[in-house]
């Protein structure tokens, strides 16, 4: 009864992961129901590996009760399974002896990650847990709720998504989310707000909106789509992550220098356009100079021919910088 | 749900099972697309991207070999934008392969190449990445050059399935690189597992090609080759002739019109290798010595023992490989026989293996002062020396084979494949323990291309539990099994490569199963046409034993060998 108790609160909630995909964590929830295992794993993605998203590590310093109490939820649920706290390096060294401390006697293991933002990625996720080193993501069918961890139903949600599912619980979930305010920003930081505002409502209710001339990247510090200060009607995607830009202080070919290195140091080179093609599109940001039809073949079988998501993922915020940013930075 | 679907491809309609991938529906209907990381040996890599199709109402590009088939889907192997992707990614991998075309074991069908023309693709588009990448020697056997590896990823994944997982990624810089494993107690076997699956031609063997004529005209020394069991109904393959020919007599043919007068099969010496190792058997069955007893003709496998389980080396036999009897024969036996001084002779072996170029360098396979064996060419390099000398194997006339020293016995001839050591083994120690031939003569249930065989044999009023396994995670598999029953198997038979030496690393590429299987098919074919089936059988075997092996001292010089315990020999180059 239980189980179909927060299924439906979940359903009704509307509540999306907020890992950045953006998946019904009903659904999600329910396909894990639905898997026929005896045992099954529960996983709290802490990966949080995209630079400029700092949400995860906000409730893990705050709120980590709340995040053991949507676990618990999903013991309790999935009777029998076992839980996992993936965290990245860093937040397993800060935050280690304070999980374990509220976990108790309850079946969830604080799991420190090997690699770093291809980790957060489900099926690599489940290579690190089974060591499986170093992890690469896998063929998807089947998911991770159909086979994850040693090939058993393995449920997987972002921290923040655990957070969110005990306030369900509780009756006290607000339709908010967790907004990671960064960049030129006057008051950095994390931001508890409506899921549903713009970005403009946002950054004004923040004192953050800049007087100068500026843009942002929303949803990922990398992988972000960049929009004008008269695109921020907009509500922000992804992760949750608003980076702000100074428009004229901005050297574009800098800041894309920053993204490829960060797609290049963190994918795992496994497929032939993420491994090459991310490199020839260095090359060419190195000359501060794109040769359009190269670029956009690149591009092409990047989106096209990638292996997983974060090779499909790399063009989208390039292509908006290169159209809306680059034409006014001086070579 | 049902279990046969069918699925469209280019608008015509083929039935598919549940599971299958669309890439393996197009293959199994001979419906060409291009692919790189695919091999039927590994699990599915989907890392070179080339694969490409499209499906009906779906949006993108998909890549076959991981795409289930699903009933009703409708596919296009080929469009605009499939020809844009691949020709990207093609022009992608060539920026990462550093070309060395004339001197690449793919020089007569380069998969890379054809896909270039195929699809109009710049190979120079790119200056290479990897043209500062090193080259690591992997002892006397094999070369690995990263600046060729395409990342493909199927090295690492054979070299796992094998059960050695010495090959492994390792970043430097913004890159992951595949590399030999510089942990301590970690090694490379030499099977040459890895160069069989590289699509581009990353590994080679040592002095492949540039060696290959090496001693061909020696000045003042007697040249002779020698064959190997599986080298007959392998290297046809290279000549464009069907897989599994058989061409013995084509293969002396072809040597000797190199001007090599004196050649050798290899088989004869597996007899004497028979001979010893039933013999060898017999006495450990008899004296209570350590059991099972393990065969040793594999390299590689002896290598892992003498690496990874030295505890196991007083269970392998101290008899030599076929190779290095057979040229410890030609430099003792056949040396005073033709009044030839032994330091005169070279000895070069045509092997299916790259391993074998490590054998020889082992000094306790010396014969006297000498190696037993000088060089070791592999099938694919006999088969470019000949190319080189203009020799064509496919329409050579085939020499008659007179010499008894090319009489083998069928039980010689299987030796090229999983099992076959086993058997012949099997056949002489019957004829040993009750002077009677054995009455079932083929023994199925060690033969085929599977990785894991055992068999009960009852041999007068014993029964022998025997085990074969080809690849070494499946000896793995099998060493546990005698951890939780040490009576398990009296007699092992170990080949590191899959399938046995018909699927050997110095062996035609590419190989799979199916190729195994007609490559092995045809040398038990041989051995049902001879008339002696068993070593014991053999007439030079029988004069050897009387005018030579009289002296147990020649015969112990000849075919028996020491294995010590072995530190790690392979490390990363800078």
């Amino acid at each position: 009864m239980k189980n179909k108790n927060i299924i439906a609160k979940l359903k009704i909630s509307n509540l999306r992961g907020r890992g950045g995909a953006n998946f019904p964590t009903h659904a999600k929830w329910q396909m894990f129901a639905d898997a026929n295992s005896k045992k099954k794993y529960i996983v709290a993605n802490g990966s949080e590996g995209e630079p400029n998203v700092l949400k995860d590590g906000y409730i893990l310093k705050n709120h980590p009760e709340v995040l053991i109490e949507g676990l618990k939820i999903a013991l309790d649920t999935f009777k029998g399974s076992e839980a996992f706290i993936f965290l990245r390096r860093d937040y397993f060294k800060k935050y280690k002896k304070k999980l374990e401390k509220l976990i108790g006697d309850l079946p969830i293991t604080v799991f420190r990650e090997h690699g770093g933002y291809l980790s957060g990625e489900e099926t690599v996720l489940c290579e690190e847990i089974e060591k499986n080193l170093p992890a690469r993501p896998r063929t998807k069918p089947p998911f991770p709720g159909q086979a994850g961890i040693n090939g058993l139903p393995t449920l997987i949600n972002n921290i923040e998504t655990f957070y969110q599912i005990a306030k369900i619980a509780q009756g006290k979930y607000k339709k908010t989310r967790l907004y990671s305010i960064t960049g030129k920003a006057s008051y950095k930081g994390v931001f508890e707000l409506p899921v549903d505002w713009a970005i403009k409502k946002i950054l004004t209710k923040t004192k953050n909106k800049p007087e100068f001339k500026y843009f942002v990247q929303v949803g990922g510090g990398a992988s972000g789509d960049i929009l004008l200060a008269s695109e921020t009607t907009q509500k922000v995607s992804g992760s949750g992550a608003i980076v702000i830009y100074d428009r004229d202080q901005t050297d574009a070919w800098v800041l894309m220098r920053t993204w490829i290195d960060f797609f290049m140091q963190e994918n795992c080179d496994k497929c032939t356009p993420c491994r090459e093609g991310s490199y020839r599109i260095l090359e060419m940001i190195k000359d501060r100079q794109f040769d359009e039809k190269r670029l956009d073949d690149l591009f092409f079988v990047l989106e096209n021919t990638s292996y997983c998501a974060l090779g499909r993922s790399i063009p989208l915020p390039f292509r908006s910088l290169i159209k809306k940013i680059l034409p006014h930075t001086r070579n | 749900m049902p279990k046969n679907i069918s699925i469209f491809i280019n608008n015509k309609k083929y039935s598919a099972e549940i599971g299958q991938s669309v890439l393996d529906v197009a293959k199994k209907n001979n419906i060409y697309i291009t692919t790189l990381c695919h091999h039927p040996d590994i699990k599915v890599q989907g890392s070179c991207r080339l694969c490409l199709v499209e499906i009906k109402g779906r949006k993108g590009l998909f890549t076959s070999c991981n795409t289930q088939a699903e009933n009703g889907m409708r596919i296009s192997t080929e469009s605009k934008n499939i020809s844009r992707a691949k020709q990207t990614n093609l022009e992608l991998i060539f920026s990462e392969h550093c070309e060395e075309c004339g001197d690449c074991i793919y020089s007569q069908d380069c998969t890379i190449l054809d896909f270039a023309k195929k699809y109009d693709v710049k190979i120079t588009k790119y200056e290479d990445r990897k043209k500062a990448y090193p080259v690591h020697k992997f002892g006397p056997a094999l070369e690995f050059d990263t600046s060729k590896c395409i990342d493909c990823g199927l090295c690492v994944d054979v070299c796992k399935k094998e059960g050695v997982d010495f090959l492994e990624y390792k970043k430097k810089g913004k890159f992951y690189e595949v590399c030999p494993s510089s942990k301590k107690d970690k090694d490379c076997i030499y099977c040459g597992q890895c160069l069989t699956h590289c699509p581009v031609g990353a590994f080679e063997g040592v002095g492949e090609f540039e060696d290959v004529d090496k001693y061909i005209d020696a000045k003042g020394k007697t040249v002779v080759f020698q064959f190997a069991p599986s080298i007959r109904s392998s290297i046809g393959e290279e000549f464009g002739m069907p897989v599994g020919s058989v061409v013995t007599g084509k293969l002396i043919a072809a040597i000797k019109a190199l001007g090599i007068e004196h050649v050798f099969d290899v088989c004869v010496g597996a007899d004497m290798t028979t001979m010893e190792e039933a013999t060898e058997l017999i006495e450990r069955f008899e004296d209570d010595r350590p059991l099972p007893m393990f065969t040793s003709c594999c390299p590689a496998w002896v290598k892992y023992v003498e690496f990874y389980r030295p505890d196991l080396i007083p269970s392998l036999t101290t008899v030599k490989s076929p190779q290095v009897i057979m040229g410890g024969l030609i430099k003792t036996y056949w040396a005073q026989k033709m009044n030839i001084n032994p330091k005169d002779i070279i000895v070069v072996g045509i092997m299916p293996c790259v391993a074998k170029k490590y054998e020889i360098e082992r000094s306790q396979n010396n014969v006297g002062k000498f190696k037993s064996v000088d060089q070791i060419l592999t099938t694919r390099e006999l088969a470019h020396l000949l190319r080189k000398k203009k020799i064509d194997l496919a329409t050579i006339k085939p020499d008659s084979a007179k010499s008894p020293l090319l009489k083998p016995s069928g039980a010689g001839v299987i030796y090229g494949s999983s099992g076959g050591v086993m058997e012949s083994a099997l056949r002489a120690a019957y004829k040993k323990m009750t002077n009677k031939r054995m009455p079932k003569l083929n023994l199925k249930e060690v033969r085929g291309i599977h990785g894991f065989k055992k068999a009960e044999i009852k041999i007068a009023d014993k029964t022998l539990k025997v085990g074969v396994v080809n690849g070494i995670a499946n000896a793995k598999k099998l060493l546990e099994e005698l951890e939780k029953d040490p009576q398990a198997y009296d007699y092992v038979e170990v080949m590191a490569c899959f399938g046995g030496c018909i699927g050997g690393g110095g062996q035609p590429v590419p190989v799979n199963d199916e190729i195994r299987k007609k490559r092995s098919a045809a040398l038990y074919n041989l051995d049902t046409k001879k008339v002696a089936r068993s070593a014991d059988e053999n007439p030079i075997i029988k004069k050897m034993y009387k005018d030579f092996f009289n002296d147990d001292k020649n015969r112990h010089s000849v075919c028996h060998t020491s294995y010590r315990k072995k530190k790690k020999e392979v490390f990363p180059s800078k």
